[in-house]
């Protein structure tokens, strides 16, 4: 394989770091008049990454001496993670003008975010998973502590950095015990080295790296930080933080259990099997007592990873096929949910997170009241809302591989998460109304909220055959 | 006539659609007619379904979700359930013309949809089918009792919404096993597969999580007083009506012909909760100063009759459990809905505020005795037939249980001839329930034929068991191999005592 050939198969991350030099350059010159320009190019571009993926980039193999691949378990991953940040950033211009002040290098850092995500997807080397996992990370902390308006906002990004730094940490020393006791940063030599047997520091290695991605996605015990990082940052942030860099650090986290940890499956999935009950435990008990609905929907996201994790856990191809769905739904909901609470402010303009606010917006709003309701029954996976077939997939893979135990918990532990969700639900209906909303709008976000919660609602089941298609070929890529 | 179920289960959703853009009486009226087309069609799908004919009629399926499919067809057990649905619904939409005046399209549209979920339920061949349609009626459930319900309403949508919840679940699990071990989701293929005995326990156990929540059966019947209570009106006529019959549907669709094995093997344990929801269930409704109350802890007890009478294993019982669930669904709406008409008028439900309404309102009075009576199982009306079927049935089964089981019908007579004397007989002291008028032509229009079709089924209950006869017989042929042996042994010369001798009795 030429060079060139080999530059083609990275073509969304050469799309998406040339596209984010360029604008930040046209952000430098023409000051924060160029938002708006700017935020409309970064959609095209994520647009074009995603096309990009039609071509070679899609399912063209392995690129640089293995440090890359392009496959179709990247390319589904990727789809998700740039759809994401498209909505992400179309939706952002007008929180800012009404509640902060509208930069240009918005656009841009998630431009650079989605170029790491896309790395992180794409990464068959522990190497260019470090690199792809700072520059999302980085970008991240950045994001996180946008807001100059809001102390919290700072405390979020300082927190976020911190923590990230040390879970950095713990994967870059795990990253080096693998590396000394196997000899290669390669996916497929560790594979090949664990499968010749193993020892207690590969072990440790594993256990480290493990450690590190799942603070990445947030899952118990390494997600303390989610719910302040939730709260603090910016809502349109937080809705990048909740949908994109998760699917991308779950992705991740699949392709190095299963490629480069495969051998040592029985290792790892007590511990993706402890990681996912006490994220699906905590996730749902901690939510109970929340009165943002920020932090609740952080909560929320740390009880979804662990339903996700469940997938993992049976560690079959069918598994893998059944969390990456699990993450476009959830990403579907997500969005929709944060576009709801980005609708959520007072008569004056200003954003309101509580809880408490939303009493009785039934009355007031009945179509956002609605839309709300549905994204909370889907979360709580109640049929005939497509939350109910993500669950249904993790739960029917876990089965198949004979982990009824797990699948029984794990399932019953979502009555506790369910009684939360119905919470907001109560609020909303049962509750006397509050202050109204002021009314929006604003098509963009209203057009996300519609149309999430049409693909969530029961219609959403007539895209389930093409997505079983993708989630299957995203499957097979890495089962081969 | 395929594709009738599909329009069955698609029209209440388009009306429930429409019904959310229109005000308040035009909802009404949409929600009323579409009902009405619904009868409609349920009497044209009865009249259709050839009685001897397959067992499995109305049949359409299409590959169209994922893993599973819309594969829908009825049986005669489902066909007498779905009537009961459609025959209930324009009577719950009637009772709430005036009673329910707030957020009045969203209230249709949530009757409407639970209407299509309950049809749903009984003809869906598809297991993952099956249990969408089963969980999704908790959601426009629980927006009823929480939206339009009474003072306690929050806790009581709650608990109803948690518990059903959390029996169901376990169900999906149970369900995913057998997909993957028998290869398929049709569930008249499932119904005569063969599962390893040992497995046939936990999958019981945790269809029996689900179906006894649903039931409900002792002890985890207590989330049913506090949803009727809580309830309007026409909540609890469909709650009592149709909802809990899923439960026993569930236990003649899943648990007696998928697992037989482990069904005989855990009869006793249903017969001992159903003994003890008997008596201690009756015993607690003597007590009830709530009438709406006493009603539901009366349903957990009629309810024990179907669940000894399935698990009976023979014809008798299963006959009887039937048609204690479709009497049941008939007279407990119809107690509801008696107990809607004074709650209307007085907006309370304790009996003491009540007493000697035959003399100003004679015509109610008149349909609450008669309800009453059929509650009691009096010969003549609808719940006689089943539950002296089912006690013959269990009899056959086990005399000791039969013995402790009819207990429950002389505790019956008591608690509701106790609270019919005080809220109908004797003299009031209360000045406003003295001057009650007497039942509106909608309330005639409610109650009415409610009481024909009580009275049709407890005189001649052919018309109801004919075309479920068939099925029961496939049922009991399924589940012959595995029966208990009884403790009632009848001096019989074997073998010929089975179709001709349950006609006769049914006809008495």
């Amino acid at each position: 394989m030429t060079f060139l050939q080999q530059l083609a198969l990275t073509a969304p991350e050469l799309i998406l770091s040339t596209g984010a030099i360029v604008l930040m350059l046209v952000a430098a010159w023409a000051g924060d008049k160029a938002t708006r320009p700017i935020t409309i190019l970064t959609v095209f571009l994520l647009f074009a990454a995603a096309l990009s993926l039609n071509g070679p980039a899609g399912q063209g193999g392995s690129a640089f001496y293995g440090l890359y691949v392009a496959d179709a378990f990247g390319a589904f991953a990727k789809i998700i993670v740039y759809v994401a940040a498209a909505v992400c950033v179309a939706v952002a211009p007008r929180w800012f003008e009404a509640n902060d002040r509208l930069r240009a290098e918005y656009p841009v850092i998630i431009l650079l975010a989605a170029c790491g995500m896309g790395m992180m997807a794409s990464a068959t080397d522990f190497l260019t998973l470090y690199i792809g996992l700072e520059l999302q990370s980085l970008a991240a902390y950045v994001l996180a502590s946008f807001s100059q308006k809001d102390s919290r906002s700072a405390e979020a990004g300082l927190k976020y950095f911190v923590l990230g730094a040390l879970a950095s940490g713990i994967l870059l020393y795990g990253i080096s015990l693998l590396y000394g006791f196997t000899g290669t940063t390669h996916f497929g030599g560790v594979a090949s080295a664990i499968h010749a047997g193993t020892s207690l520091g590969l072990i440790f290695g594993m256990v480290f790296v493990l450690a590190g991605l799942a603070f990445k996605i947030a899952a118990v015990p390494f997600h303390m930080w989610t719910p302040d990082v939730y709260e603090g940052a910016p809502t349109p942030v937080t809705m990048v933080f909740a949908t994109a860099p998760k699917v991308a650090a779950v992705a991740l986290l699949v392709r190095v259990s299963v490629v480069a940890l495969g051998p040592a499956t029985h290792q790892w999935q007590q511990i993706i099997t402890f990681a996912a009950l006490a994220s699906i435990v905590l996730g749902a008990a901690g939510a109970i007592g929340q009165s943002n609905i920020k932090r609740l929907l952080a909560y929320s996201s740390i009880n979804n990873i662990g339903f996700a994790l469940i997938g993992l856990a049976a560690g079959t191809q069918a598994g893998v096929a059944a969390i990456m769905s699990y993450m476009a739904i959830y990403v579907a909901m997500t969005l929709g949910s944060f576009a709801c609470v980005m609708q959520m402010r007072d008569a004056e303009g200003n954003p309101v997170e509580t809880i408490a606010s939303l009493s009785g917006l039934s009355r007031s709003r009945p179509g956002l009241a609605a839309a709300f309701a549905v994204f909370m029954f889907s979360l709580a996976g109640i049929p005939p809302l497509l939350g109910f077939y993500a669950k249904f997939l993790v739960f029917d893979a876990a089965v198949a591989a004979h982990l009824v135990p797990l699948a029984a918990i794990g399932i019953a532990a979502s009555v506790i998460g369910a009684f939360y969700y119905l919470k907001v639900i109560k609020i909303i209906y049962f509750d006397e109304p509050a202050a109204p909303y002021a009314a929006s709008a604003n098509i963009l976000v209203n057009g996300v909220i519609a149309v999430t919660a049409l693909l969530v609602s029961p219609l959403g089941y007539l895209l389930l055959k093409p997505l079983a298609l993708y989630a299957g070929a995203a499957a097979q890529a890495l089962f081969g | 006539m395929s594709g009738i179920l599909s329009l069955m289960i698609c029209m209440p959703l388009l009306a429930a659609v429409l019904c959310l853009f229109m005000s308040a009486s035009g909802a009404r009226w949409i929600a009323l007619s579409a009902t009405v087309m619904m009868l409609v069609l349920g009497i044209i799908l009865w009249r259709h379904y050839q009685v001897g004919g397959p067992q499995w009629q109305f049949q359409e399926s299409y590959p169209l979700f994922g893993r599973f499919g819309w594969a829908l067809g009825i049986d005669g057990i489902a066909l007498m359930l779905i009537m009961l649905s459609v025959f209930l619904m324009p009577i719950c939409i009637l009772a709430s013309w005036e009673a329910i005046s707030k957020r009045v399209p969203e209230y249709m549209a949530a009757f409407l949809l639970m209407e299509a979920l309950m049809i749903g339920v009984f003809c869906a061949q598809d297991l993952f089918l099956f249990y969408i349609f089963f969980e999704a009626g908790l959601i426009p459930m629980y927006l009823i009792i929480g939206i339009w319900g009474g003072a306690n309403r929050i806790y009581a949508s709650y608990k109803f919404f948690l518990y059903t919840l959390l029996g169901s679940v376990l169900m999906l699990i149970a369900m995913m096993w057998m997909a993957q071990e028998a290869a398929t989701t049709d569930i008249p293929t499932l119904m005569q597969h063969h599962f390893p005995v040992a497995a046939q326990r936990w999958l019981f156990l945790a269809f029996f999580a689900s179906f006894a929540v649903k039931m409900p059966m002792w002890p985890v019947h207590t989330w049913l007083p506090d949803a009727h209570v809580q309830a309007p009106t026409a909540g609890s006529v469909i709650l009592a009506g149709v909802l809990l019959k899923m439960g026993g549907y569930g236990f003649l669709r899943f648990s007696l012909p998928m697992f037989p094995d482990a069904s005989a093997h855990y009869a006793g344990l249903v017969f001992g909760l159903s003994m003890v929801a008997v008596v201690y269930t009756s015993l607690v409704a003597l007590v009830q100063n709530d009438m709406k109350k006493l009603i539901a802890y009366s349903s957990v007890a009629h309810m024990a009759f179907v669940t000894a009478g399935l698990f009976a294993f023979n014809q008798q019982g299963i006959e009887g459990a039937l048609i204690v669930m479709l009497a049941h669904g008939l007279v407990s709406a119809a107690l509801f809905l008696c107990v809607g008409v004074i709650y209307d008028r007085l907006h309370t439900r304790e009996i003491d505020r009540y007493g000697g309404l035959s003399n100003n309102m004679p015509y109610y009075a008149l349909f609450f005795m008669l309800f009453t009576m059929a509650s009691v199982g009096l010969p003549g009306l609808a719940n006689f037939v089943g539950e002296f079927l089912s006690l013959v049935g269990v009899y056959h089964a086990s005399s000791w249980v039969a013995a402790v089981m009819t207990t429950g019908i002389i505790l019956g007579a008591a608690y509701m001839l106790y609270l019919y004397r005080r809220v109908c007989f004797g003299t009031s002291d209360n000045t406003d329930a003295a001057a009650l008028p007497d039942l509106s032509a909608r309330e005639w229009l409610t109650l009415a034929p409610i009481a024909l079709a009580t009275i049709w089924m407890g005189v001649y209950p052919e018309s109801f068991m004919a075309p479920m006869r068939a099925d029961v017989a496939v049922l009991t042929a399924r589940l012959a191999g595995s029966a208990p042996a009884g403790d009632a042994h009848m001096i019989t010369s074997g073998t010929v005592r089975s179709t001709p001798q349950t006609q006769e009795e049914g006809k008495q």
